[in-house]
């Protein structure tokens, strides 16, 4: 599944400017979760992280553990400083005012799989 | 893409405790290192992982800590030291989901009793050492595949 798909189903706003190569790139699995070593122990690499967290520690899980796309739920969105980072770490940021259960519902319903890293 | 890596290679890092906007600088410039060296994509996830979950656990219990890596043609071995409240009980804090993080730091997305068993599944050798009142030492080995 398409970001611009993605951006679409969620009816997401973009935090991050998006190029054309980020809004095809391929987001093959999702993880929705508020603890941050869940993400670590559960993700697999290239996964969207759908999460109600944004500080600037949410973007630095994301880059170790290789997500490049963040979507904060209930309309929330970071502080510039966690957009500044996000930026520089190349990792696109996105917020739906959809809660974590309907968004996740939603990509799950269009196709999208979990991810669980083994 | 080969490993570069011709001699032994060694540094460290200061960590503040409680200084969450920095909070993941040391385990990123070590992963960037890595990267910079040719290092297999999964060896780089793995340690990038297991240093991360070193480094919050001494912004969130302890009031500073140093990691130091050392890396040689045949791994990487990372050791992080603290001077934290040391672990009363350490077959207990292996346990996942067992913390006694406080509530502001799980309301901060940690403190979910995952991190030491985090580390300890991404390293090949994970080793902990801890005196209450002290500190806590953790010493983890991870292997680069066999050429």
């Amino acid at each position: 599944m398409t970001l611009r798909e993605i951006i679409d189903i969620l009816d997401a706003t973009v935090i991050t400017p998006l190029g054309d190569e980020d809004l095809n790139a391929d987001i093959r699995s999702a993880c929705s979760a508020d603890l941050m070593s869940a993400v670590l122990y559960y993700h697999t690499p290239d996964s969207l992280l759908i999460t109600g967290l944004t500080q600037a520690h949410v973007i630095r899980t994301a880059e170790i553990a290789g997500i490049k796309t963040i979507v904060f739920v209930l309309g929330k969105k970071p502080d510039i400083y966690s957009i500044e980072l996000a930026e520089e770490k190349k990792i696109s940021l996105l917020s739906t005012s959809l809660c974590m259960y309907t968004a996740s519902g939603r990509l799950f319903r269009a196709g999208l799989p979990g991810c669980l890293y083994k | 893409m080969p490993i570069n890596i011709d001699k032994e290679i060694e540094g460290s890092f200061q960590i503040i405790g409680g200084n969450f906007v920095n909070a993941g600088e040391a385990s990123t410039q070590l992963k960037l290192l890595l990267t910079k060296l040719g290092v297999d994509e999964d060896i780089i996830r793995r340690t990038a992982i297991a240093t991360f979950e070193a480094e919050m656990n001494v912004i969130i219990y302890a009031a500073a800590g140093r990691m130091h890596y050392h890396i040689t043609p045949r791994g990487i071995s990372i050791k992080v030291d603290d001077m934290g409240p040391g672990i009363e009980d350490i077959e207990l804090a292996m346990q996942e989901g067992y913390s006694t993080a406080p509530d502001w730091v799980r309301e901060m997305g940690w403190g979910a009793g995952m991190g030491l068993p985090n580390m300890k599944k991404n390293s090949d050798i994970f080793k902990i050492d801890s005196v209450v009142g002290e500190g806590t030492t953790i010493e983890m080995v991870i292997n680069f595949p066999q050429q």
